[in-house]
């Protein structure tokens, strides 16, 4: 039954997505026909490409025509690239993926860690500092960011790559059948080709990740003095248990359901903080595409690119209250 | 009876305002938020510079006696322009605030008063919007609709309520079977005047915290929304939008990206702090 209900949030909240998308491109003073024929087309073949486009039909009916093209896979053709959106998305989301899952991945690590060495000692000064530092992350501007360490470990100090995500050198000599810079630059066997990937990632990965530490770690936080002044708690330590044996196998495992949702939440928060990052780092993903698409007025593409990372935010939204429900039987 | 309320509320009022002002972190970010919003309603009096007068021959200055955080690309007084930025920075967050709030509130307080299906439309779209992504959905939004201050707020308001709605909904279900509440309808007080005079001032608190933990996100999307040419134009200065002229020549004039950025990031960290000795208050009706 839960899951029932589940799939039907899902689809009750893809269903708002779209119309939400569709009432924007709707309400746009941008006029899609007039975009088609030019400003100085005739009456006639502006009112053509008006009934071409079908926005000379109801609303209703339009909304349901582009739900019936959205479900075949039809997303449009951009007009900057004169490709089919559906593809132009297909080409730049793996980049975008690895991006986002590399900072997730660093984020879990570094926040999880924080937030339990804050929660050791509450108040004490460990925990003020990391607080502060903590603050500091969920209020860094990342694209700020992102400029200043660029100056200064790629211009400066030279330790790390540049924008884009290979050195020119490599840039048009290895192809990318996945997508993912770090698999294709190894699988292409080209001598300091995954260097030169690995050289590309370190910045735009912990840049994306600093904001998200903050967010779990303080949330880590929480959780572990919540549990900490809990009575299993003092019980295992009155009966001899190691503070590191209380953690992993008393604490950790209780607030587990919480940590699950935290990191969903933060892995669908960096997919969207990746559209400017990107941007930053001329790094050539989904949120590059969706804010060139913005520049050149391109509707199909900036509708694709948001109902794509919409949809997997969403997607992950729901997919981590559902895990949460599944991993801890005490919010079934 | 209207006096006996108001000597004590003013007290009390003190009192929370003093318990703030012990936490030295509470009283430094509210220190900066303060000293940010008199920068921005007092910018024609203390910019040194008109920060829109242009000067070539001055372009790209480092920092200096004449213009202490030196000048821009169009030889443009940067601490004026960082005076003035203020201005719409603040705007946009004061606007999305001014917009957000209030609906929040009126949805979850009329859902949790009312119930029924009228409760179950309008949490279950609550629900809905809340798990749309906010950036993103703005960045679509100012995009199509076209650039500007307004668009940008209402990009934030269009996402941002559903966070109010459900506080203000759980508020008002803990009060709806309450004594208090029965004894004012009984007094004949009911629809609107019920709501605003008797629910509403409940779900303050709760929402002041909130609004609080919001600010600092309000403020970096707003930033961000700058950053990529979708707020005010040019040639107004706006904090986002002079990173964006800055990182031009990040390689060779860094303090042109690099001041207007620090101060984003100051008044969110002001914002967080603020909200973090707010928070730790707790709830001023349980505690």
């Amino acid at each position: 039954m839960a899951y029932v209900r589940a799939i039907a949030t899902l689809a009750l909240t893809l269903v708002g997505l779209l119309l939400v998308t569709f009432s924007f491109s709707a309400l746009s003073p941008v006029d899609p026909a007039l975009q088609l024929v030019g400003d100085h087309a005739s009456k006639a073949s502006y009112e053509k490409a008006r009934h071409d486009l079908g926005l000379d039909q109801p609303w209703p009916v339009q909304f349901e025509r582009y739900v019936v093209r959205l479900a075949h896979g039809d997303l449009g053709t951009s007009r900057s690239t004169g490709q089919p959106v559906s593809d132009d998305l297909k080409r730049v989301f793996p980049a975008t993926f690895e991006l986002a899952t590399l900072s997730m991945i660093v984020a879990a690590l570094v926040g999880v860690g924080l937030g339990v060495l804050a929660a050791w000692r509450p108040s004490g000064a460990l925990d003020s500092v990391i607080r502060i530092l903590s603050l500091v992350g969920n209020s860094v501007p990342v694209f700020w960011l992102g400029l200043l360490a660029l100056m200064l470990f790629y211009a400066r100090l030279q330790w790390v790559g540049g924008p884009g995500r290979l050195d020119d050198a490599y840039e048009y000599t290895i192809d990318m059948p996945t997508g993912l810079v770090l698999v294709d630059a190894w699988r292409s066997g080209v001598q300091g080709a995954l260097g030169s990937a690995i050289a590309h990632l370190v910045l735009p990965v912990l840049v994306l990740a600093s904001n998200a530490v903050g967010q779990v770690t303080r949330l880590t936080r929480a959780a572990m003095i919540g549990e900490a002044g809990k009575e299993y708690v003092t019980l295992a330590r009155a009966k001899g248990a190691g503070e590191a044996r209380i953690l992993v196998s008393h604490i950790l495992p209780n607030i587990t359901g919480v940590l699950v949702i935290v990191l969903a939440l933060t892995y669908a928060s960096l997919l969207e903080g990746a559209v400017l990052t990107e941007t930053v780092f001329a790094w050539p993903g989904l949120g590059r595409y969706l804010t060139t698409a913005l520049f050149a007025g391109d509707t199909p593409a900036i509708l694709g690119g948001t109902l794509l990372i919409g949809c997997c935010f969403v997607f992950i939204n729901r997919l981590a209250d559902l895990l949460a429900r599944t991993l801890d039987p005490r919010i079934r | 009876m209207s006096t006996s309320t108001e000597s004590l509320e003013v007290p009390l009022r003190f009192e929370r305002t003093r318990r703030l002002l012990r936490s030295p972190e509470a009283t430094f970010g509210a220190a900066v938020v303060l000293l940010a919003v008199l920068v921005a309603l007092l910018a024609p009096w203390i910019a040194p510079f008109d920060p829109s007068v242009q000067d070539i021959g001055q372009r790209l200055q480092p920092p200096s006696a004449t213009h202490l955080l030196g000048t821009d690309g169009l030889g443009r007084d940067l601490l004026s322009r960082l005076i003035y930025g203020a201005r719409p920075t603040l705007g946009l967050v004061a606007l999305v605030v001014i917009l957000t709030v209030p609906i929040g509130l009126i949805v979850g307080i009329v859902s949790g008063y009312c119930g029924g299906w009228i409760e179950r439309v309008l949490m279950g779209i609550t629900d809905i919007v809340m798990a749309f992504p906010q950036l993103v959905l703005a960045l679509a939004f100012v995009g199509l609709m076209g650039p500007g201050l307004i668009n940008g707020a209402l990009a934030l308001v269009l996402t941002g309520w559903p966070a109010y709605a459900r506080l203000a909904r759980t508020e008002t279900l803990i009060l709806r079977r309450s004594d208090y509440l029965a004894a004012a309808e009984m007094q004949g007080i009911t629809g609107a005047r019920l709501l605003w005079g008797h629910v509403l001032p409940f779900c303050l608190p709760a929402v002041q915290i909130r609004l609080a933990l919001n600010l600092a996100t309000i403020m970096l999307a707003a930033a961000g929304l700058g950053f990529l040419g979708l707020g005010v134009r040019p040639p107004t200065a706006e904090w986002g939008s002079m990173i964006a002229e800055g990182s031009k020549v990040i390689f060779d004039q860094w303090w042109v990206a690099a001041t207007p950025g620090a101060a984003v990031l100051i008044c969110s960290f002001g914002f967080n702090l603020l909200a973090d000795g707010l928070r730790d208050l707790g709830d001023p009706h349980r505690g």
